[in-house]
């Protein structure tokens, strides 16, 4: 039966965390011989027709709506978009947006839910999934018993693969009650990257010794295209605004690349990391358990070497 | 008002994380088990907070899970719970569990739920939202803020790049994160009071569950650090150009 992929977007582009879901979906749908429908909640200047490209035959778009910030009304909307192809997979990416209405349409349409999968069902014996437990210190495989299953995919998990295709694109109008949240403010941090949404991400510790020495982090983070963040202890002494601290306790990332710098990687600290594809440490005490998560590392001092990486960054091009 | 707080049991955070019975089951020897932070640091301690600003409030904490979890139960209560619930209920399945929630939360007649932003074990993050669409009630996420006057709600919220400020009515469910509150310690006054304040446990509600955790494993240990000298960091972004294709 169909796939639906629910889409996010913003300032009239796709998110990169949606396309991942839709490439997703395509392989769901390939594997079982189905189609892969795509649902986009409100106006974009996107082009959806273009979405074929990534394995989509038919947008449904709900133009009307409006109520980005309520997650009922959202969920009344898939699950209704479900029931209308009787798609018996939908596929959220575990975003913020995607974690919070994903398990509604499960409820809704009495269905099993995984969050935060990292791999395709393996239909083998059951329908199983696997996903991250234990902020990121090991792997589950969920068994999934109900005919219908509401996942949402682990940013950075799914590769994004191009196909030849040309989506067709529906207008729908659902019948939805008037929401009862009302947004009053938006504040967004302008000019910087999502650290949630950022490949790369340059981080500083305790070790950078004050506030005054980010100089260093935003200057490699702005010549790579990556995002800052910081540890815990960072953001305490209020070095660093607090939506930039990973870890446990913080955001959990998993960039292409995460470059710590003075961070001396305790445990509460890597569970938000370790899943990132490299990790980079720059520490001047050899012992540092860092290094044992790490990919590459530099045992120095990172007013010393810090320099010297900017310095080949820009040399390098 | 009536307010709910849902707390679950998760290992300790430095705890060793291994697994028995050929991986089906986390191991628990030795382990030691706390609230989950979430729930305790930020949608209990804001809990407590609104209580101590105005009298009228009741607060209860509810969890669901076996008699071995009454320890964090009551430190619940010594923090400033007024009464706990616990669902007896073993099951996993996060569909399960927020059954039992809404169904205590029903019949409680509550008017602000809580939940912590995602346990530290399982990291679902769904229970906020499946127990609010069980209650058909308004819920939303990532709560750094709240403030309530009469019956309506003002949430500061994380959204992605930023914040938003949202307004809703009660009824609420809401998951919190850091903003809400800070963490406190218990006091011996709460710690004595904890003892006689009601722990009331209720059976479970029977609920199909949906999926089950089936096998646990570790991920693959890292090949090892590469070290780089500190004389010839251009080796280092040679090496994340061209090897891990990182930048
Ligand atoms: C329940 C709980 C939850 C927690 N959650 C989190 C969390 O989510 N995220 C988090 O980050 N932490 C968390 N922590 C805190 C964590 O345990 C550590 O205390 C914290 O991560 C330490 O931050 P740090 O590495 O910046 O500082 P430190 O531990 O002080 O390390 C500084 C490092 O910098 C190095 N250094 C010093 N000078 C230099 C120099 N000139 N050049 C290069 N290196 C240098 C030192 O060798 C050292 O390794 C949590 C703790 C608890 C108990």
């Amino acid at each position: 039966m169909p796939v639906l992929v629910f889409i996010e977007h913003q300032d009239g582009s796709i998110k990169k965390q949606s396309v991942e879901a839709l490439c997703y979906g395509s392989a769901i749908a390939q594997r079982a011989g189905t189609t892969l429908t795509a649902l986009v909640l409100g106006t974009t200047s996107a082009d959806l027709s273009a979405l074929g490209t990534y394995g989509v035959n038919q947008v449904m778009q709900v133009n009307a709506f409006t109520a980005l910030s309520d997650t009922k009304a959202m969920a009344n909307a898939v699950a209704q978009a479900a029931g209308s192809i009787t798609a018996d997979t939908i596929v959220f990416s575990n975003t913020i947006t995607g974690k919070a209405v994903a398990p509604r349409v499960a409820v809704r349409l009495g269905a099993g839910l995984v969050t935060g999968a990292i791999s395709l069902p393996d239909t083998t014996n059951g329908y199983r999934i696997q996903k991250n437990v234990f902020s990121g210190k090991a792997l589950t495989e969920i068994l999934v018993k109900s005919p219908i299953r509401v996942i949402t995919l682990q940013p950075n998990a799914f590769e994004i693969v191009h196909q030849e295709g040309i989506a067709t694109v529906t207008q729908h109008a659902f019948d939805i009650p008037a929401s009862t949240i009302t947004v009053k403010e938006v504040q967004k941090s302008s000019g910087t990257i999502p650290l949630a949404e950022a490949e790369r991400v340059i981080s500083g510790g305790r070790g950078l010794k004050g506030p005054e020495h980010w100089g260093m982090i935003e200057e490699l983070a702005q010549l790579t295209g990556a995002a800052t963040a910081c540890s815990r202890a960072v953001a305490d002494a209020h070095w660093r605004p607090h939506h930039e601290h990973v870890g446990q306790t913080g955001l959990a990332i998993a960039p292409n690349l995460y470059f710590a710098v003075g961070i001396s990687g305790a445990i509460q600290h890597l569970a938000g990391v370790n899943r990132s594809k490299t990790i980079v440490v720059i520490n001047k005490d050899p012992e540092a358990p860092f290094f044992k998560a790490a990919d590459y590392g530099i045992v120095g001092d990172a007013f010393e070497v810090m320099p010297k990486i900017i310095q080949a960054v820009k040399e390098l091009g | 008002m009536k307010i709910l707080v849902c707390i679950s049991r998760t290992p300790d955070t430095t705890a060793k994380i291994a697994f028995t019975d050929n991986n089906t089951k986390f191991a628990s020897d030795g382990v030691q088990w706390i609230i989950n932070p979430y729930d305790e640091w930020y949608a209990l301690v804001r809990a407590i907070e609104l209580k101590e600003k105005d009298a009228s409030v009741v607060l209860h904490v509810i969890h669901v899970g076996g008699a071995e979890s009454e320890a964090i139960i009551r430190k619940a209560l010594a923090l400033g719970g007024d009464e706990a619930i616990r669902v007896n209920s073993e099951d996993q399945d996060p569909q399960v569990v927020a059954h039992q929630i809404a169904q205590v939360a029903k019949e409680g007649g509550y008017s602000l739920i809580l939940t912590g932003k995602e346990t530290i074990d399982h990291n679902g993050s769904s229970m906020g939202a499946l127990v609010a669409e069980m209650l058909d009630m308004n819920y939303v996420a990532l709560a750094t803020r709240l403030e309530i006057e009469g019956t309506l709600a003002t949430v500061h919220r994380e959204i992605e790049g930023g914040e938003e400020i949202v307004s809703t009515p009660l009824p609420l469910v809401l998951s919190c994160q850091k903003g809400m509150a800070e963490a406190r310690i218990p006091n011996m006054r709460g710690i004595m009071a904890a003892r006689t304040r009601p722990l009331k446990v209720v059976d479970a509600y029977p609920f199909a569950s949906t999926t089950s955790n089936e096998q646990f494993t570790l991920p693959p240990p890292k090949a090892g650090v590469k070290l780089i000298p500190a004389d010839n960091p251009e080796l280092l972004v040679k090496l994340l150009r061209e090897e891990a294709k990182a930048l």
